[in-house]
């Protein structure tokens, strides 16, 4: 995977080691960045320009070259939140509460833009910005689970405490991805309705089925890019923390000999 | 290990006897919600008595978090949860008992409640296997994941109003899935119910195995 890949030769204490202070930035977060930026500017070419109509979906079918991958990044980050989290049980190392942190904040935002860009498709599709569809109703259930993670990692409390109270939420809550999806499907099994999977023309060929695999890449690849500075980013936060402690303790021992 | 949680499970529903903050505060505050609905929903329109199953849970999810953060704030006091641990007992087995014990109070609840909606909301109670199976299926997954969240919120200082977005969102498969075989078992839908049994089974047994692995690591690192 390419998250492992670039974090993992370099140890759990080599962020910190191998930035520059107050920059979460090397060569292979600018290869990925460029990277992304320019699959981005070739996804909106295709998507928008050279692929044709959908013969089901008509226009529509433009919205799911974002969709499928924003939804897509956003499972590979909770799944990597679930590792981080085990790992973090068993190694307790800062490198995987991090990890697992930083990953859960990037699914968060990769659900949002999935919830948006559905309700668009929803708008053209049926004509309401919502409806009890089961991917988005599922979708909204999961990101409201995942935000109370986050809040639980924003209440001030020692490191480890944090560490595991938020690893065992994020197993918890990884745990609840398909129970959650099999109820809500159940749920509105009598009524299905046109959804925005289940319309998919499965045999999609040519340009769109470029276009399609094109937005999967492109979008893991910004979404290793945004971890890989999330979680330098988290490294160098702790740091500063420690170091400002360092600090304070070491004025007031200076005040203390001078008095 | 069953032995001590049923010691664990008797001290909390001993002291729950003797506090009465569930008969007297959680147990009044199911039934304002049930007087609730009827002034939000008409109870002139049917609404209340076609809506009956989902009401009815959405009360039990919303005393059950009463009931979760209750549980777990009196160990919270005077280092109650340290004496527990150096008690000797394993933390799965104290964690069962909590189980237990929530979901004791949830069944008493329960009753309750299901005969004020049966006389608020004018709902013939019927199909009671099925409602039965429900009501103890569904009632051991809430307790379930709610014991190992009120741990959660024991643990961090100031998350009190944390526990609903923690327990609620991952309940909800609970409340589809009680609310359509209460549903069926009262004739409000065709259709077989024990799918739906099935599921909250699954929900419980997934949930129960998750607690009492985990509870360990929530329990030694205060």
């Amino acid at each position: 995977m390419t998250i492992d890949g670039t974090l993992s030769p370099s140890g759990a204490d080599a962020p910190g080691r191998s930035t520059a202070p107050g920059s979460t930035s090397s060569r292979a977060t600018r290869v990925l960045g460029w990277t992304s930026l320019v699959g981005i500017a070739a996804l909106v070419v295709f998507g928008l320009w050279i692929t044709p109509p959908d013969a089901q979906l008509g226009e529509t079918i433009r919205i799911l070259y974002m969709h499928v991958p924003t939804v897509s990044a956003a499972y590979v980050a909770f799944i990597i939140t679930a590792v981080g989290s085990i790992a973090y049980l068993w190694k307790r190392s800062e490198f995987w509460d991090l990890l697992a942190a930083s990953s859960a904040e990037i699914g968060v935002l990769f659900f949002a833009l999935t919830i948006f860009n559905g309700m668009l498709w929803g708008r053209i599709t049926w004509g309401v910005f919502w409806r009890w569809e089961p991917r988005l109703t599922t979708t909204t259930v999961l990101f409201l689970t995942y935000l109370g993670y986050l809040a639980v990692r924003r209440i001030p409390t020692s490191a480890r405490t944090r560490g595991t109270v938020s690893a065992v939420i994020g197993i918890l809550a990884v745990v609840n991805i398909p129970i959650t999806h099999k109820a809500v499907d159940w749920w509105r099994g009598l009524h299905q309705e046109k959804t925005i999977f289940g319309t998919v023309d499965p045999e999609m060929q040519g340009t769109q089925l470029f276009t399609a695999y094109l937005g999967l890449t492109v979008f893991l690849v910004l979404f290793a890019w945004l971890l890989i500075h999330r979680f330098r980013l988290a490294w160098l936060t702790e740091r500063a923390q420690e170091r400002s402690l360092d600090e304070a303790i070491a004025e007031r021992r200076a005040e203390g000999s001078a008095s | 290990m069953i032995r001590d949680a049923a010691l664990v499970a008797g001290k909390d529903l001993r002291l729950e006897w003797r506090s009465r903050v569930g008969l007297g505060q959680v147990l009044p505050f199911a039934l304002l919600c049930v007087l609730l609905f009827a002034f939000a929903l008409d109870p002139d329109r049917g609404v209340l008595q076609r809506a009956t199953g989902g009401l009815f849970w959405m009360v039990v999810l919303f005393a059950g978090v009463l009931v979760v953060q209750r549980s777990f704030s009196v160990e919270g006091e005077d280092g109650v949860l340290d004496a527990l641990r150096l008690s000797g007992l394993s933390p799965a087995s104290i964690y069962l008992g909590k189980v237990a014990a929530i979901a004791a109070q949830l069944l008493v609840l329960e009753a309750v409640l299901l005969v004020a909606v049966a006389v608020l909301y004018d709902t013939t109670l019927r199909g009671w296997v099925l409602l039965m199976g429900t009501v103890v299926l569904a009632t051991l997954g809430i307790a379930g994941a709610g014991a190992t969240y009120g741990v959660v919120g024991l643990r961090l200082r100031g998350a009190e109003t944390l526990l609903p977005l923690l327990l609620l969102p991952l309940l909800a498969p609970v409340l589809i899935g009680a609310t359509a075989a209460f549903d069926v078992a009262l004739g409000r839908s065709a259709g077989p119910g024990w799918p739906w049994a099935a599921m909250l089974g699954i929900f419980a047994v997934v949930y129960l195995s998750l607690g009492a692995l985990l509870f360990r690591p929530l329990m030694e690192d205060m």
